[in-house]
């Protein structure tokens, strides 16, 4: 059980949402929507890889 | 890796998620996903340690390994729609939740009903 993924995903969210706020109060909103847009997709990577180990186990164990 | 890690491990997750979710909704749901998944990996080896008990005991009890294995995979097919459920559940999305049910009870329906064909042949036999 590796929680290093989780703190990553959460310093990830704390970090964006931190950024989110310097670039608003900046006045750069395109850049700050395109900053979540860009912190989503690398999550989504990195989640995506679990759940694909979780359907390769789920596979292997109940015999798919 | 106890049960008290399991307990750790979530409250842990339960904190960030609360940390996370004023600000950043769509990677408290990612999150939420993410620690489903490592949960679920951990728990399949003591799932795969039971099936393995059950595998045993029906070998002993000579029942067909055909039904033995398509019952684990409508346990497997229940566990991943439950899975799949709850985390739409909890992203607020409870339509695509019940979607996800109904595939589920249709595969499992579809998968167990050549064993009620078979029961009902074996009573038309009979009788």
């Amino acid at each position: 059980m590796d929680i290093n993924v989780i703190f990553r995903i959460a310093g990830i969210g704390i970090l964006i949402s931190v950024l989110n706020m310097v670039l608003k109060q900046a006045g750069k909103e395109e850049q700050a929507q395109m900053l979540t847009l860009a912190g989503v997709v690398i999550v989504l990577l990195m989640v995506i890889q679990l759940i694909q180990r979780l359907f390769d186990d789920i596979r292997s164990v109940f015999g798919f | 890796m106890g049960f008290f890690s399991f307990l750790g491990f979530m409250l842990v997750v339960t904190v960030l998620l609360l940390i996370i979710r004023k600000e950043r909704p769509e990677i408290a749901v990612l999150l939420t996903i993410a620690a489903a998944g490592i949960m679920m990996v951990s728990l399949l080896k003591y799932v795969a340690d039971i099936l393995l008990v059950f595998e045993t005991m029906a070998r002993k009890a000579n029942v067909q390994t055909e039904y033995l294995t398509l019952i684990i995979r409508i346990v497997g097919i229940a566990y991943l729609a439950g899975f799949g459920a709850q985390i739409c559940k909890d992203a607020g999305e409870t339509g695509m939740a019940s979607k996800i049910e109904l595939a589920g009870k249709i595969f499992i329906l579809s998968m167990g009903i050549p064993v009620m064909a078979g029961l009902l042949d074996i009573i038309l036999k009979v009788f």
